[in-house]
C-alpha cells in the first residue's frame, strides 16, 4: 500500500509539473467541426442559464443558515410557514428557466439530429462504420476499400456514417467532432459530422462491450484537403502504405475472420493494428446487419403468417420486412434507396 | 454434468491474491465476531431479538447494519477503482486486469444502489414511519421480517460470488447483448440476476407492507394531509417501487429464459432486441432514483423544520412537489439513451419532461430556504448534513439539467462527467440524506447519544472528499474520457485522476470517523442516554415516545390534530400524561419463518446459478412447504397485560421527569 502511494505522490508531482497547464486540449470543449462548435455552444449556453437559479439559491443556503443561526438576535417566527407570494415566486423562477431551457432543447435537438444530413456545399462521403469485439472497422463504399482501427476523411467535407455492431453494443464517438450514436447488431444507425480543420483526432468507443474496451481505439484523420484524401485511397488501393497491415478484398471470408475474437476471460487483449482493405465486395456491410434476421424469417414462418423466401437468403430485399414494430421509428433499416449507393 | 452442476473446485479463485487476502480477512472478521458472541452469551440474544424478530424498529436497525457492511463492501470497490485508474496511466496497465477490474466496477454499482442505499433507505423508514402515523408496528409484521431476509440473502449471493465463480462483467446495468449468453458465458450474470431477483421481491413486498400501513393504521385524526412530510416522501417513493420493481422483475425474468433456455429476447439473432432491454431496464432505473432521493428530501424536510424550532414552510407545496417528481420519474427514462438514435422529437420530449421536474425539485429547495428563514437554526450534525446537501445537490442537479439537453448529451453520455453528475446527486441527495437521517434518529432508535465532534469529522471529510473526488470527473468528461476504461494514455488526464484519488482517500478518512463514531458512542453510551426520548424538540409523533421505543411504541393510541403533533401536544399540555389505568395491547410474536423461507431461496438462487437442478428444486419446495406452514400456524400473537404497560410507562414518565 505504502509502495502504491508513493508511486501516485511521484506520479502526481511529475503530472503537475508537466500536465497542468494543458488545459481543455483535445476534448469536447474544444471542437474541430461545426456540430462540436454548435454542442459546445448548447452547453455553455445552459450552464449559463441554469447559474441564474443555481447561484442565488447556493448563496441564500449560505447566508439565510448564517444569519438565522441560533444566538443571533433576529426575527423569530415559529408559526410562519405560509406565504403565497413567496410560493408564486417559488413555482414561477424555476418554471421560467426550464421554459426558456425547453425551447432551446427543442429547436437544438433538431437542429443536432444526428440522423440529419450535414448541410454543405460540398456532397457527403459515406462511411459505414461496424464495431467488433473489439476494434472498429470502416467500409467505403464510394471508394471500395476498408479499413481497421483507421478512420480517414477529409476536411470540409461532410461525413455520413452508418453504424452497426457485429457483436455487442458500443457506441461511436469522436469527442472533438461532436455527437456519438450506438452500435447495435442487426440495425443501422446513423451520424453526420464535419471537421473543419485537419488534424488527426481521437476515436473512441463510448459504451462498455466487455474486456477488450479499453483498447478500441481508432485515429480519425482529416486530411488537409480532398487530393490529399483521393492520394491516401490510391495508396490503400495499391497497397502502397507500408506502415499498416495490407490486405486484400473484404469478403464474407475475411470479415468472419476480423470479426473472430477470444472470448477466454483471461486472455489480454491488446488493441487491434491498423489494417486496410483494397478492395470489397459490394454490400459487404449490408449483408452482415442482415444476418441477424435470418432466423426472424422462421420464426415468421412458424407463426404462420406470409413468408418471404427471399428473407432467409442472403441477398434479402429488406423492404418487405416490417420491423417497425421493434425500431425506434427513426432507427428502421436503411431504405432501398440508400442500399442502392451501396451496391 | 455432475451432481454439482458447473460447481467445481475451478470455480474457486485461490490463483487470485487480493481476493485470497480478502477471504482470509473475512474468515478472521467471521471468527472474531462468533468468539465475541460466545463469550458474551449473545447467540440467545441474537435470535430471540433480533433475527426472529418482528418488530419494525428493529428490523429497520438491521437493514441499517446490512447497508454499513454493504457501504465498506461498495467502498472498497471503488477505492480498488480509483486505485487502478491513478496507477493505470500512460500505458501502464495497472494492477487490476480487465477480467477483474470489469467485475469491480459491476459490483460497486450494484452493492451501492441495491444493497446499500436501499437498504438504508427502507431501514430509516422502518424505524420511523410507523411511529410517525402513531401505529404500533407495521401492517403485516412478518412479512416485514421476510423482506429483510430476503434483501440480506441477495447481498449474501452477491458476496459468494467473491470467492465462488465471479460476479457479472456487464457494468450494473446488464446490457444485453453482452449480459447474454453468447458473450456473458459464465455464472457472472447468473449472480447478478439471482441476488436482484430475490432481495427485489423483498423491496416490493415492503412497499406492500408500507402503503398498507400508511394508508389503514394512521392514528386518530390524521388525514392524509396531516402526514409528516417524511412519512408522505416514503409513502411516494413505495408507489413508485411497487409500480417499477415489477418491471425490473419482468425484464431480468426475460434475460433469465434468454440465458437458461435459449429464448431470444434480447439476442442478436431470432428476432431478439436488446433496445427492449434497455427501455425496460430504465423504466424501472429512472423511478429507483427517486425511489433512493425522495426518502432524503423528506428527512431534510424534518431535520430543517425541527433544528430551526419551525413548522415547515410549504407543507402543501412539499406534498405536491414529492408527487409531481414521482409521477414525471415514470416518463424520462429515454434519457439514458439518447445516443440510440430516437428521433428528434422523442429525444426532444425526453429531454423537456426530464427538465420539467427540475421545477418540482427546485421548490422544495426554495422550501427548505424559507423554513430557515426567521427561524432558530442549531448547527447540529444532521443540519451539517443538509446544508451540504443543498449546496451539492444544486450543483448535481444544474448538471443533470445540463446532461437533459439531448444536443449536450450527445458528447456528454457516457462519459465520466454523467459519472460525476449521478455521484453529485445519489451521494450528495441520498446517501448525505441517509447519514443526516442516522445522526437525526440514532437516539431514539439506540436510546444514546453519538459523539458530536467525529460526527462532524465524518462530515468535513464526506463533504470536501466528495468535491475532490468527483469535480475532477466533470472536467474528465470534458477532456473526453469515458467510464468503464480499464487503463489510459492520455497525459492530460492524469492530474484530474490523481486528484479524484486524493478525493476518494478523503471520503474513507470520513467512513473511518463515522465507525470510530459508532465504536465511542457505544463505548460511553452509559453517559449520553436519552432520557426524555425528545432529544432535539422535535414536532412528530415518534418524538413522542421513550428511546429506544417500547415495543409497542405506543400506550395508548394517540389523537393528532395538526402536521406537528407532538408539538402541538407539548402545547396543549398534552404530553407525557399519566393516564389511571391502561388497556391490553395486542401484538405479533417472533418468528423463524422469515430466515427460514428466505434461506431456502437464497440456496434455490445459488444453486439455480451453479445449474444445481436437484438443489434449486429441492430450495423452492422447502421454501414453499415453510411458506404453507407459517401460513396455517395459529400461534402469531400475544396480549401485554395492562400492568405490565402500566409499569414500563411509569418507568419513562419518572425518567422524563427526572430530565
Amino acid at each position: 500500500m505504502i509502495l502504491l502511494l508513493t508511486r501516485i505522490l511521484s506520479k502526481i508531482a511529475l503530472a503537475i509539473t508537466v500536465g497542468l497547464l494543458a488545459g481543455c486540449q483535445g476534448g469536447v470543449l474544444d471542437p474541430k467541426g461545426q456540430v462540436g462548435v454548435d454542442e459546445k455552444q448548447l452547453i455553455i449556453l445552459s450552464t449559463v442559464l441554469m447559474l441564474l437559479v443555481v447561484v442565488p439559491v447556493i448563496f441564500m443556503t449560505l447566508y439565510f443558515a448564517w444569519k438565522y443561526r441560533e444566538g443571533r438576535d433576529e426575527i423569530y417566527e415559529p408559526k410562519w410557514s405560509h406565504s403565497t407570494k413567496i410560493e408564486v415566486v417559488c413555482w414561477t423562477v424555476p418554471i421560467i428557466i426550464v421554459l426558456i431551457l425547453g425551447v432551446i432543447t427543442w429547436k437544438s435537438t433538431h437542429a443536432l439530429d444526428p440522423y440529419k444530413p450535414l448541410k454543405s456545399d460540398k456532397d457527403h462521403i459515406t462511411v459505414e462504420v461496424v464495431s467488433m469485439n473489439w476494434k472498429w472497422l470502416f467500409i467505403y463504399p464510394e471508394q471500395g476499400i476498408a479499413t481497421v482501427n483507421q478512420l480517414v476523411f477529409p476536411t470540409d467535407v461532410p461525413v455520413s456514417f452508418k453504424i452497426s455492431s457485429e457483436g455487442t453494443m458500443n457506441s461511436f464517438f469522436i469527442p472533438q467532432l461532436g455527437s456519438q450514436i450506438y452500435s447495435m447488431a442487426g440495425m443501422v444507425t446513423k451520424l453526420h459530422l464535419i471537421a473543419n480543420e485537419p488534424g488527426t483526432y481521437k476515436g473512441i468507443s463510448a459504451n462498455y462491450s466487455g474486456p477488450g474496451f479499453t483498447g478500441m481505439k481508432f485515429n480519425a484523420i482529416a486530411t488537409p484537403t480532398e487530393a490529399d484524401f483521393d492520394a491516401w485511397v490510391a495508396g490503400v488501393k495499391a497497397g502502397t502504405h507500408d506502415d499498416v497491415i495490407n490486405h486484400a478484398i473484404l469478403d464474407q471470408a475475411s470479415y468472419d475472420k476480423l470479426a473472430e475474437y477470444n472470448t477466454d476471460p483471461h486472455h489480454v487483449h491488446v488493441a487491434t493494428p491498423v489494417q486496410y482493405y483494397n478492395s470489397i465486395k459490394p454490400g459487404i456491410f449490408h449483408d452482415n446487419v442482415m444476418k441477424f434476421m435470418k432466423d426472424h424469417g422462421k420464426v415468421e414462418l412458424l407463426k404462420g403468417t406470409s413468408f418471404d423466401s427471399k428473407m432467409i437468403k442472403g441477398s434479402m430485399d429488406h423492404s418487405d420486412m416490417d420491423h417497425s414494430s421493434m425500431n425506434h421509428s427513426e432507427m428502421s433499416h436503411e431504405s432501398p434507396e440508400h442500399m442502392e449507393e451501396d451496391k | 454434468m455432475s451432481i454439482l452442476g458447473k460447481l467445481s473446485l475451478d470455480a474457486i479463485p485461490y490463483h487470485e491474491p487480493i481476493l485470497v487476502g480478502t477471504f482470509s480477512a473475512v474468515v478472521v472478521g467471521a471468527l472474531a465476531l462468533a468468539y465475541l458472541l460466545i463469550k458474551y452469551n449473545l447467540l440467545g440474544v441474537l435470535w430471540r431479538d433480533w433475527i426472529t424478530s418482528i418488530d419494525h424498529k428493529r428490523l429497520g436497525v438491521m437493514y441499517i447494519v446490512l447497508a454499513l457492511v454493504m457501504l465498506l463492501r461498495g467502498f472498497s470497490d471503488a477505492i480498488m477503482m480509483r486505485l487502478q485508474l491513478a496507477l493505470a496511466t500512460n500505458g501502464d496497465p495497472g494492477y487490476l486486469p480487465p477480467h477483474h477490474y470489469d467485475q469491480v466496477f459491476t459490483a460497486h454499482g450494484v452493492i451501492m444502489i441495491i444493497f446499500m442505499a436501499m437498504p438504508f433507505m427502507i431501514g430509516l423508514m422502518n424505524i420511523v414511519v410507523p411511529l410517525q402515523i402513531g401505529a404500533r408496528d407495521v401492517a403485516f409484521p412478518f412479512l416485514n421480517n421476510l423482506s429483510f431476509w430476503l434483501t440480506a440473502g441477495g447481498a449474501i449471493l452477491i458476496n459468494i460470488s467473491l470467492f465462488v465463480g465471479e460476479f457479472a462483467k456487464t457494468g450494473w446495468v446488464a446490457y444485453p447483448p453482452l449480459a447474454g449468453l453468447q458473450f456473458s458465458p459464465d455464472v457472472g450474470v447468473d449472480y447478478y440476476i439471482w441476488a436482484l431477483q430475490i432481495s427485489g421481491i423483498g423491496t416490493t413486498l415492503t412497499a406492500v407492507n408500507f402503503l398498507a400501513t400508511v394508508f389503514k393504521m394512521r392514528a386518530p385524526g390524521m388525514k392524509l394531509m396531516d402526514m409528516p412530510i417524511f412519512t408522505w416522501t416514503c409513502t411516494w417513493a413505495n408507489i413508485l417501487i411497487a409500480a417499477s420493481f415489477p418491471i425490473l422483475t419482468a425484464v431480468l425474468a426475460m434475460l433469465t429464459l434468454d440465458r437458461y433456455l435459449d429464448f431470444h429476447f434480447f439476442t442478436n439473432d431470432g428476432g431478439g432486441n436488446s433496445m427492449m432491454y434497455i427501455n425496460l431496464f430504465w423504466a424501472w432505473g429512472h423511478p429507483e432514483v427517486y425511489i433512493l432521493v425522495l426518502p432524503a428530501f423528506g428527512i431534510f424536510s424534518e431535520i430543517v423544520s425541527t433544528f430551526t424550532g419551525k413548522r415547515l414552510f410549504g407543507y402543501k407545496s412539499m406534498v405536491w412537489a414529492t408527487a409531481s417528481i414521482s409521477i414525471l420519474g415514470f416518463i424520462v427514462w429515454l434519457h439514458h439513451f439518447f445516443t440510440m438514435g430516437s428521433s428528434a422529437n422523442v429525444n426532444a420530449f425526453f429531454g423537456v419532461m426530464t427538465m420539467v421536474i427540475a421545477v418540482p425539485t427546485g421548490v422544495k429547495l426554495f422550501n427548505w430556504l424559507f423554513t430557515m428563514y426567521r427561524g432558530r437554526l442549531r448547527v447540529t450534525v444532521p443540519v451539517l448534513w443538509t446544508l451540504g446537501f443543498m449546496v451539492t445537490f444544486t450543483i448535481g442537479g444544474m448538471t443533470g439539467v445540463l446532461l437533459a439537453v439531448p444536443g449536450a448529451d450527445y458528447v456528454l453520455h457516457n462519459s465520466l462527467f454523467l459519472i460525476a453528475h449521478f455521484h453529485n446527486t445519489i451521494i450528495g441527495g441520498a446517501v448525505f440524506g441517509y447519514l443526516a437521517g442516522f445522526a437525526f434518529w440514532f437516539p431514539k432508535a439506540m436510546g444514546f447519544h453519538l459523539n458530536v465532534k467525529l460526527g462532524k469529522a465524518a462530515f468535513w471529510c464526506w463533504l470536501v472528499g466528495f468535491f475532490m473526488a468527483f469535480m475532477p470527473l466533470y472536467v474528465l468528461g470534458f477532456l473526453g474520457m469515458t467510464r468503464r476504461l480499464n487503463h489510459t494514455n492520455n497525459p492530460d488526464w492524469n492530474i484530474w485522476l490523481y486528484i479524484a484519488l486524493v478525493g476518494a482517500f478523503i471520503i474513507m478518512a470520513g467512513i473511518i470517523c463515522q465507525l470510530l463514531q459508532l465504536y465511542v458512542g457505544f463505548r460511553d453510551r452509559k453517559d449520553n442516554l436519552d432520557t426524555t426520548g425528545d432529544p432535539w424538540n422535535g414536532h412528530t409523533l415518534e418524538w413522542s415516545t421513550s428511546s429506544p421505543p417500547q415495543y409497542y411504541n405506543f400506550a395508548k393510541i394517540p389523537t393528532v390534530s395538526d402536521i406537528d403533533a407532538f408539538t402541538d401536544m407539548k402545547e396543549k399540555g398534552e404530553a407525557y400524561v399519566r393516564h389511571e389505568s391502561y388497556e391490553a395491547i395486542h401484538m405479533p410474536k417472533n418468528t423463524a419463518a422469515g430466515i427460514l423461507i428466505s434461506g431456502c431461496i437464497t440456496v434455490m438462487g445459488f444453486a439455480l446459478i451453479w445449474h444445481i437442478w436437484w438443489l434449486a428444486a429441492l430450495g423452492l419446495f422447502s421454501a414453499f412447504v415453510s411458506l404453507v406452514v407459517r401460513a396455517y400456524t395459529k400461534d402469531v400473537d400475544y396480549y401485554v397485560q395492562p400492568d405490565e404497560v402500566a409499569r414500563i410507562e411509569k418507568a419513562h414518565l419518572d425518567s422524563v421527569a427526572k430530565g
